[in-house]
Order: structure tokens, then sequence, then C-alpha cells
């Protein structure tokens, strides 16, 4: 730029304007923007020396190249600016294609744990009965006889008391047992929290049985029981059709058949519809349930003319084989760390 | 109770139902639910055949045999090679022909033996599932049955029949019989119930055979045998065998047929419901005397082993010249002295009633469950014995050829019928079905009870073979089940509302899933363990968790205690999964573990329906041992994985101790960590909790190397496990300022120089001891030994921030409240301030 720009000459004005928007845009690179806006923009560019020139002017004439002038230079700047803002754009752009990873590769840096499934699928099952109102009891797993047997209509020689392979604690004259179902707790609810009552109560109970692929002398039961005044066999039948059809879907529901248990009178087995049965829909057989036994209150101090209500109970691992079409138990006692891990914390 | 389809057939209509299994179904809703089906096991043809002619032939491995030309009513006789020799030309025998496929799937075809095609089989019994006799093939006329060539024969043995195997609960003895399970099929179907014990018995006479009910020790005031029926048949041909229709039905129905007295009382038995004994007369003494056993008495019974009888065990005894003989555990099992033999003429049959609960306790104390003592024990009809042994004694007439002696004994009396008042509305109370009163009082007729209306009330006579009934409450069963559970609406009840889950189990929601979010795998074990258990994880001889309940019957005499701390089960999960391969294992269990306070004293025990006072109730509670609640959790392996990140990293003390502090602050609690010497732990690697008042809440750190060597676990493994309830325990002590403070925090690191064993957290309680309020956090960033700090010395280094709450501390005051701090860690551990 040896001669200086005549800040009157439009024409030239115009062109220095066009040279700085031509340098603009042939700069690729934030570097090459940066010269050519020191050559066009910077002190000595020619529109700077013109502007400069103003000064010698007429007052006439500095007015028009004024405003000649330094609408150029704005011009310019716009130019530089919006090809600065593209540049910038496209340096963006290429980092983060360099900074590329490879978002498949593992990343497991600490091993994934999971819940036991038998756990959870008690903690669903209180869910449904406490989003009905109802509340989880529980109780000891070692157990006085009187709450396991007698206090729930279990007389000494009652031939029901045979039916099931107790653990007992030694001595027997202490009358302790490892519980062999949730129901003791039954006793315990209607003791401690009275009537009305409407609690299930989930639990380890204990069988003398071998291990097998159906059995295990160490297992879960989950059992409800609701004593009001007015409860009947109907609202039994009401509160498991509901519970069966939140855990096989809504196309379940329930059968009752007689059968016998010493705390509850009637007594049925409760089978329910099963959709996704293997081999196609059918019943299977879920549990034990019925109209609490008179004695079972009295046992409690409550009296049977005034509330009854009724009892269910069902085995948790049976259910939870049913669920999942798990064949062998031992899958479920062993604690490998396989059989966990595809449940995650949700049953 | 395997009940034969064909049996129940003569005393109802199964016509009325085409499927057997539909009839099981029908059963099943009415509470006989199906235990097994046996349907016929025969197919394809199997039909009477004629001997025409057979040859033996003698064959190179010294075996005759017999070729057979057997008339099969077709137009050509069939050749048929037979290996048995009991049978002669003329004879009928059962042939299967090829094509038929016989028990087992023992399919029958044409094969060439011996140099001839045999072109079929003729049977034997065993071949053929009708019993264990092998000793020749079926001729059909020592069977007593006939027919023609080519008939069929599965039909003619009964082959072709379906017996059904109905579990019958506990409650309900009269089920254990034809009779009751025909009754409940009338009752089902509607039908008319033709009752087989509706017959006409003789009376008792003056000259019966002398029986004394002589029972000094009634268990509850029951007499062990309220009724003793006696009658003798005389002169039976000891050669009579049982026929075969009768072997035939005591085979589907389970039994074995053994000779004809006892086939017949077993007959009986499963007919009518009545257990029977058969003694060899001749053998018995001058009279029977039913007693309680004497201390020190011994017995051999029918099965060949000698017991000793407890005093509560009744005996059937004779008495021969004032000797006393005991001849059977009544009710249970004959002794082997009187057993009816291949000799025996004269036989007394025993038809009597015994007391549930003193059969029940025989057969249980002698290990001892029999048909009979299963029906005892469950209840025999009262009124049936005069029945039963009527029944019993004409069959040995008419089927061994005796006489019946009319001498009669029946001593004591049948119970009166029970009564009971029922409110005619209690079933629907109970049930929710609007039974109306006609419908009540027919559907109580139909169990055979006897009723009476008056005014709101029905007088209900129990049926004598419904022991079972004895409160309205029962009756109310019998209406809902007569009238079909499947009449049960469904109305879903209404709760009043509950408060949600306690916060114990919030709390053991969210610690578990804590721990499988922080990488643990939850398990359950089984919480059986064994003092061996407790010395290879180096409990000192004192360690409470020593003492621990013991059962009487554990499922293995190894592991007879019940556990005190999970870690003694838990160590198994880990050695199970490094066991199938996997080298970095973490897994937790929560559950209960049982405390035992004191030696356990003797128990309560009630009859059923009382209520225990509170003196009673809080004994009753007082008995059962603390059962806490605990978590505990173990790492084997790495806690950090390998992968292309990395080599990870080992799971170390550290591991286990953040994971116990998180599930504290979890829980918005705080504990205090000191270094603690407690089995299992390594004694240089274990952290002790400590909760603010002080209780222990539990430990974490690394296993101690020997009980890692003892149970074959991987090395430098960790553990913790904690009181969950101790934690839950707690009184929420947090403070809280009101507001958050928005003003500037002012950074200090300090580098102290203490003992080497000095614990850093106590460093850091001094440190915050004497900076105060302003004090916001505190944390360990380096700790350094080495050349720049003396022999046996180590630098911690610490940064600490404060804040103010009410105006931005200025570089003087936050170096003040430094110094404060660190002033009072120099007095308490002489630490020096590292420049």
């Amino acid at each position: 730029m040896t001669e200086h720009l005549d800040p009157r000459d439009e024409t030239a004005v115009a062109a220095a304007v066009d040279a700085a928007a031509a340098a603009f845009a042939a700069a690729d690179t934030l570097d090459a923007l940066k010269a050519a806006k020191i050559d066009h923009m910077g002190d000595r560019s020619p529109l700077a020396l013109a502007n400069r020139g103003i000064g010698q002017l007429d007052k006439a004439e500095k007015a028009q190249a004024g405003k000649l002038v330094g609408q150029s230079r704005g011009a310019v700047k716009r130019a530089h600016d919006a090809r600065l803002a593209e540049l910038e754009e496209q340096r963006e752009a290429e980092v983060l294609v360099a900074e590329t990873i490879d978002v498949t590769l593992p990343t497991a840096r600490r091993s994934t744990g999971a819940r036991h499934p038998l756990q959870l699928l008690q903690e669903r099952v209180a869910d449904h009965f406490i989003a009905h109102g109802w509340e989880v009891a529980e109780g000891p797993e070692v157990e006085a006889e009187w709450l396991n047997f007698d206090s729930l209509n279990f007389g000494p020689d009652h031939p029901a008391r045979q039916m099931q392979d107790t653990f007992f604690l030694d001595p027997e004259a202490a009358a302790l047992v490892l519980r062999t179902h949730t129901s003791p707790v039954q006793s315990r609810s209607l003791l401690e929290r009275g009537v009305p009552l409407y609690v299930v109560c989930p639990g380890k109970v204990f069988r003398t049985d071998e291990l097998d692929a159906t059995h295990t002398p160490v297992f879960h039961q989950i059992e409800g029981i609701a004593i009001d005044r007015g409860l009947t066999m109907a609202h039994l039948k009401g509160t498991l059709d509901d519970f069966a059809r939140a855990m096989f879907g809504p196309e379940s529901h329930t059968r009752l058949r007689p059968s016998f248990f010493p705390f509850t009178e009637p007594s049925a087995e409760m089978d329910f519809w099963f959709p996704n049965k293997v081999g196609g829909p059918g019943w299977i057989e879920w549990g034990g349930c019925g109209m609490v036994h008179p004695n079972v209150l009295r046992a409690a101090g409550i009296d049977p003319e005034e509330y009854q209500g009724f009892a269910f109970g069902m085995g948790i691992e049976r259910t939870l084989m049913l669920q999942e079409g798990i064949n062998d138990m031992h899958d479920m006692v062993e604690g490998d760390l396989r059989f966990s891990a595809r449940f995650g914390v949700n049953a | 109770m395997r009940v034969p389809l064909e049996w129940l057939s003569e005393h109802v209509d199964l016509t009325v139902v085409d499927d057997p299994h539909q009839l099981a179904a029908d059963l099943a809703g009415i509470g006989l639910e199906e235990e097994d089906f046996f349907g016929p096991e025969v197919s394809g043809p199997l039909v009477v055949g004629r001997v025409l002619a057979l040859e033996p032939e003698e064959h190179s491995n010294g075996k005759t045999i017999n070729w057979c030309q057997v008339d099969v009513g077709e137009d050509e006789p069939r050749g048929i090679v037979c290996g048995a020799h009991n049978f002669a030309a003329g004879d009928l025998v059962v042939a299967a022909l090829p094509g038929a496929v016989l028990p087992g799937d023992f399919r029958i075809a044409a094969r060439t033996t011996y140099g001839h095609v045999s072109d079929g089989m003729i049977c034997s019994l065993r071949e053929l599932g009708l019993g264990e006799d092998h000793d020749g093939i079926i001729v059909l006329t020592a069977l007593g049955l006939t027919g023609e060539p080519g008939d069929d024969a599965a039909a003619l043995l009964g082959l072709d029949r379906t017996t059904l195997d109905v579990n019958v609960t506990p409650d309900r003895g009269y089920q254990l019989s034809i009779r009751g399970i025909a009754r409940e099929y009338a009752m089902l179907k509607g039908q008319a119930f033709r009752d087989p014990a509706d017959r006409p018995v003789a009376e008792p006479t003056a000259d019966g055979f002398p029986v004394d009910l002589a029972d000094d020790a009634p268990i509850h005031g029951v007499p062990g045998c309220s009724r003793f029926t006696a009658l003798i048949v005389r002169d039976i041909d000891p050669g009579a065998r049982t026929p075969f229709w009768m072997q035939r039905r005591l085979l589907e129905a389970g039994m074995r047929p053994i000779s004809l007295a006892v086939d017949v009382t077993n007959y009986v038995m499963l007919e009518l419901g009545q257990p029977l004994h058969a003694y060899d007369l001749d053998l018995l003494g001058e009279r029977i005397v039913v007693r309680r056993a004497r201390a020190g008495e011994t017995l051999t019974t029918l099965d060949d082993v000698a017991r000793t009888l407890d005093p509560e065990d009744l005996l059937i005894t004779d008495e021969s010249d004032g000797d006393s003989r005991i001849i059977g555990l009544a009710g249970v099992m004959g002794g082997a002295a009187l057993e009816v033999s291949a000799t025996t003429r004269n036989i007394l049959l025993e038809a009597a009633h015994f007391d549930e609960v003193s059969i029940a306790r025989t057969a249980r104390r002698h290990r001892l469950p029999s048909e009979a003592s299963r029906r005892f024990e469950r209840g025999v009809d009262p009124a049936l014995g005069p029945v039963a042994a009527q029944r019993a004694a004409e069959l040995l007439v008419e089927l061994g050829g005796g006489t019946l002696d009319p001498a009669t004994t029946v001593a004591g009396e049948a119970p009166a019928a029970r009564t009971i008042a029922l409110p005619l509305d209690l079933a629907a109370r109970k049930v929710g079905v609007d039974y109306s009163p006609a419908e009540v009082t027919g559907l109580l007729e139909a169990i055979g009870a006897h009723v009476e209306v008056s005014g709101d009330t029905a007088q209900v006579t129990v049926p004598t073979w419904r022991s079972d009934l004895t409160d309205p409450i029962d009756l109310v069963e019998e209406i809902a089940r007569a009238g079909g559970y499947d009449r049960i609406p469904s109305v879903l009840p209404q709760a009043p509302g509950g408060r949600g889950l306690t916060a114990a189990q919030r709390a053991r929601r969210r610690l578990s899933n804590l721990l499988a979010g922080l990488g643990y795998t939850e398990v359950l074990t089984y919480p059986f363990t064994s003092d061996k258990r407790s010395d290879e994880l180096l409990l000192p001889a004192d360690d409470a968790r020593r003492r621990a309940v013991r059962l009487a019957n554990p499922m293995a005499d190894d592991q007879p205690l019940m556990r005190t701390h999970l870690l003694a089960t838990l160590v198994d999960a880990i050695a199970r999964n490094t066991g199938r391969g996997f080298k970095d294992v973490a897994v937790f269990e929560a559950g209960m573990v049982t405390l035992p306070e004191r030696a356990p004293e003797p128990g309560l025990r009630f009859e059923p329906g009382y209520h225990p006072s509170a003196d009673e109730l809080a004994a009753i509670r007082d008995s059962v041992p603390p059962q806490p609640f605990h978590y505990a959790g173990v790492i084997a392996g790495r806690a950090e994985l390998p992968g292309t990140w990395g080599a990870g990293r080992a799971a170390e003390a550290a591991d286990v101790i953040d994971t116990v502090r998180r599930m504290v602050a979890a829980c918005g609690l705080g504990a205090e960590v000191r270094a603690a010497r407690r089995a299992p732990f390594h004694p240089g690697r274990c952290a002790e909790f400590v909760l603010a008042d002080g209780t222990v809440l539990g430990h974490a750190g690394e296993l101690h190397p020997k009980v890692l060597e003892n149970l074959g676990l991987p090395k430098r493994s960790v553990a913790f496990e904690i009181d969950l309830d101790a934690l839950l325990g707690q009184e929420d002590s947090r403070d809280w300022a009101g507001v958050l403070s928005s003003y500037p925090v002012s950074r200090q690191d300090v580098a102290l120089v203490v003992a080497a064993d000095t614990p850093a957290a106590e460093v850091a309680r001094a440190l915050r001891d004497g900076a105060g309020a302003e004090l916001e956090t505190l944390e360990v960033f380096d700790v350094y030994t080495g050349d720049q700090v003396p022999e046996g010395r180590k630098s911690l280094a610490f940064r600490m921030t404060f804040r103010a709450a009410d105006r931005t501390l200025t570089a003087d005051e936050a170096s003040a409240l430094r110094e404060a701090a660190t002033a009072v860690a120099a007095q308490r551990f002489g630490a020096e301030v590292r420049s």
C-alpha cells in the first residue's frame, strides 16, 4: 500500500472493500484470516489510511468522504466477522471429529451388582398390598411353638402338625422351632396391632426337606391376613383375583378348591389362571387360603363373633419359578452370580 | 386314597361322566385333589386263547420250551413259543398278539425264537402288571375266569380300568374308603347314595368272646377304645384263595394280596373305612383285654421288629389263667404271635374304634404308620364296627367256606350323635353367598346330616362318620363345599388405609439397592452352621458368636447351629463362585442372625383357642431369642476390574470400609471409625464403626490370611458385617444451621508430623475439635513417610475449608482457625507442623 487511497474516490474505496472481502473469503484458516485482517483492517490498511486522510480535506468534502469511508470500513468488518465465525465453527467441528472415541469399548470398571430376585419379588408383592392400604408385618425366624402352631389352632396331636416337617430347637422342651410358615406373624400381628388388621407377612420359612430341584429346607412365603367386620370369602376371592392380575397379567384370575388347614375354616387351595404357562394357558396351584379359624382369633383375644376375615399364603420360590421359567431350585439357593445378574434390581 | 373307578361304580353312577380326567377334576372341586392317575397300561390285541396242542422241546441251552398251537378265535391257530409249564392242552390262556403293548412299554411282535416264529406271547400275571406272580402263565380257570377264544382279555382281567389317587386332607378320615368317596360323588352329582354300610348286623349275645375294655389311663379323658366288636368264623378252608376280582381291587387300591383272611379284612377296610384285624382263634387266650402298656413291656410286631412299649401305648392283650400276653398295638399293627397262617381254620375278627390321639401318638412314637393307624388318627366312624365285622365275616363264609359263629361280642358303646346349633345365616355371613334356609338344609343333608330348623337356627345332627364337625364354622365349610366354591363372588375389600413401609423396611430396600449399585450381588445362604466354622473363622473361645442355638433335628449333623453372624455362612457363597471360575466376586447378604441370651427354658404350649394371659404372652415372647437384622458383604479378587483402561485394582480394606460408610450415610447418620482386632479380620486391617451413642455398628476390613486359607478363599479377600438394628436404633443427631451460608470459603492446608501408628481419624478429630464451628470440610489428602520426616513418624496432610455463617472470613481469621486446630492436634499427639 504505497499509494494513499483518496477518501473521496468512490471507485477506489469500493475496490478496497472488494479486495478486503476477497482476501477474507480466500483465507481458509484462522491464521490466514488474521493476516488478511491486518492487511485490510489494520492501521496501515488502505481504508485506515484513507480515514486518516479525511482530516486534511475541506470541510465541504469531509462529510461526504467520512460517510463513504465509514460505511466501507463497516462493510469490511462485517465481511471479516462473518468469515471468522465460519472458520471458528469449522475448527470446532474439526476438533470434535479429532476427539472421537470408540464408545463400544468395554466400560465395566467395577462389577455390576444385583439384588436377589426372591427379595425383589417379596418387595413387589408388598408394594401391591401397600397400594391397597395394607401394611407389611414381620417376625422372627426362630419362633415359639405356641405362635407357630398352638395359636394357629394346631393342637398338640393334630395330624396336620405331623404334615409339617419341623426343625425343633434343642431341647425340644424349650418349645422353639424354625417357623414352618409365615403364619405366626398373623398371630403376632393380631396380638400387637389388633383389629381391623390388613397385613402381608413376607419372610423365610423352614422345613426339613432335602434340597432338590423343587424343594429346599429354607424358602420364602408371603402371607396375607385381613380381619375386620363383615369380611367374607368373597373378599378373599376378590383380593386374590386382584393380586393374580397384578402378578400374572390382566387375563389372570383365581379358582378356589376345598382343602384343609388348621388355621382356616372354610379352607381352600387357590389356583391361578396362568396365561403364559408352558404348553398353553392353564391352572397352576399357588397356595392355601381360607377364612381365619375362630380359634386363631380367640387365641389372640379377639372376639370371633364381632370380627372375622381371611388369610392366604403362597410360596415365593414357586411364584418366581413360574414367572421366570426357572426349572431348578438349586439355582435360586446357591448364590451363583449369574443367577441374580439378569434381574438387576428390578424383578 | 386310591379309588378304583370300577369299584366306585358299584355304589354310584359313573356313567354320567365320560372322561375319567373330568371325574378327577370334579372331585378336586370338592376337595379331593388328584395325586395320581392310573389309566390302562395295556393296548392292542390281548385275547383269550385256548391251547390246542403243546410240544415240549429241549434245547441245547438246557431249557425246555413249549411250542404251542393256540386258538385265538381266528381261522387258523397261532404258533407261540412259551417257556412256562403250568398248563396243558385245552387250557384257556391270555395271548398278547403282535401289535399289543404291555406295561413298561413292552411291545409284542412276531419273532423267531428257538427255531420257530412265535406269533405272540402267552402272558403271566406279572407281565400284565397284575402282581408279582411269575411262576407260570395265567390259566384263566385257575383265577375263576372263563371265556371264548378271541374274547378281549383286557376287559376280562380288568386291564381297561382306571384308578384315581386322590389326596384326602387330614381332617376327613371318612374319605379313606370307597364308601366315603362314593358319598362325596353322590353329593356332587345329586345322585341318591346307597350306603354299603347299610346292612343288617347280628345283635350281641351273652356268649360272645369275652372282651374287657380296661383303659385305666385315657388321654385327655377319652377312652382308648370306645367299642370293640368281635365275631368268630370257624372251619375256614385253609386252602381257599382270594378270588381274582378281590385281588384285582386290592391291587388297584394299592394293597398287596396276602391271604384270604388278611385280604378280606383289607377289602372291608377299603370299602367301609373300618380297619379290622384277624386273629387265629386257636392261638388266642381266654379273653381279650384292651389296656395301656406297662413300663418295660415289649412286643414283636408283624413286621418282625421287637418294640419297647410306652405306658401311653394302647394294647390288645389276651389272658389265659391270669397270664397277660400282648397280641397287638391297638389300631396300629398286630403282633407276630397270633398272625393268621396257612393252617388257620378258626378266626376271630376285631372291628374296634380307637381314640384318634392315642393311635396317632403310638404310630408316631414307633414310626409305624399303617393303613389302620392312618384311618384311626383321622377318625373312623364309631358306629361302623358291627357292620364291618359282619361284612368281613360274611365274606369269609362265602369265600372261605367257613361258618359264622352266632356268638357276637360288642363291648362298649358308640358315642351319642353330636348336635350343633347353626344360625341359618352364618354361612352367608362367612362365605358371602346368600344361601337360603332351604339350601342350607339341603346341602347339610347331602353330607349325611339330619337337620331340624326352628326359627333362625338349624339343629344339625352330625353323621357318625364326621368326627371333624364340632363347631358351627365346620358346618359353614360343608355348606360352602357342597354348594360349590365356584359360587363365591369376587369382591375387593377396602382396607382403611395403612402407614406404608416402616422406617426399617425402607432402610433395608435402600441399603440393598445401594449395595447392588456398588457392585455387590445379593445372595441368600442357609443359616445353618457349626462350631467348626467358628474355628475356621478363628473366633476366640469366649467370643459371643460361639453361643448359638442348636437344632434338635438338623438337616446335616455337622451343621446343627443357627448362625450368629452372617459371615459364618456368606463366605460359602464366595467359595462356590470362585469354585465355578469367577475370579472377582462381590456378594452381600441381608438377614437375621440368632443371638441366644440365655439357656433355653421349658416353653409354653396351650390348647387351641386359648388366649394366654399377659404374663404368659410375655413369657412366650421372651422365650424367643433375639434375632437382629444384619448386613454383610465380601469382596474377593479385584474391586476395580481390568480392561482396556488398565490392570484394575485388587480389593482392599478401604473398599469395604467405604461401603459401610456409604451405608451409614445413606441412613442420614454418621459413625466413627477406629482400629480394632476382631476375628475373622486381619488384626492390623480391621475397622470398627462406632455410632454416636457408643454402640458398635460392626466391622470391615481384610479377612485374616489364616481364615482365608482355612476356607479356601482368595488371598486378600475383604469383608464387612454390620447390625442394621443398631444403626436404625440411633437418634437422628444431624445438626443443621437452618440456612446454607453463601459467603466465600477459605481453604487452609496443613501437614502434621505425628507418630507413625497414630490413626489419621484421631488427628482429624483433634483438628475438628480445635477448629470450631466454622470448619466446613476436613480431609486427609496425603500420607508421607520417608527421608523428609524422622524415623517412626509420618506426615499427614490435611485440607480444611472454613466458612462463616455471617461474613467473609479474612485471611488472618482463617489462619487463626487453622492454628487453633493444629494446636489441639499438637497437644493430643505431639503433632508438629511440617513446613
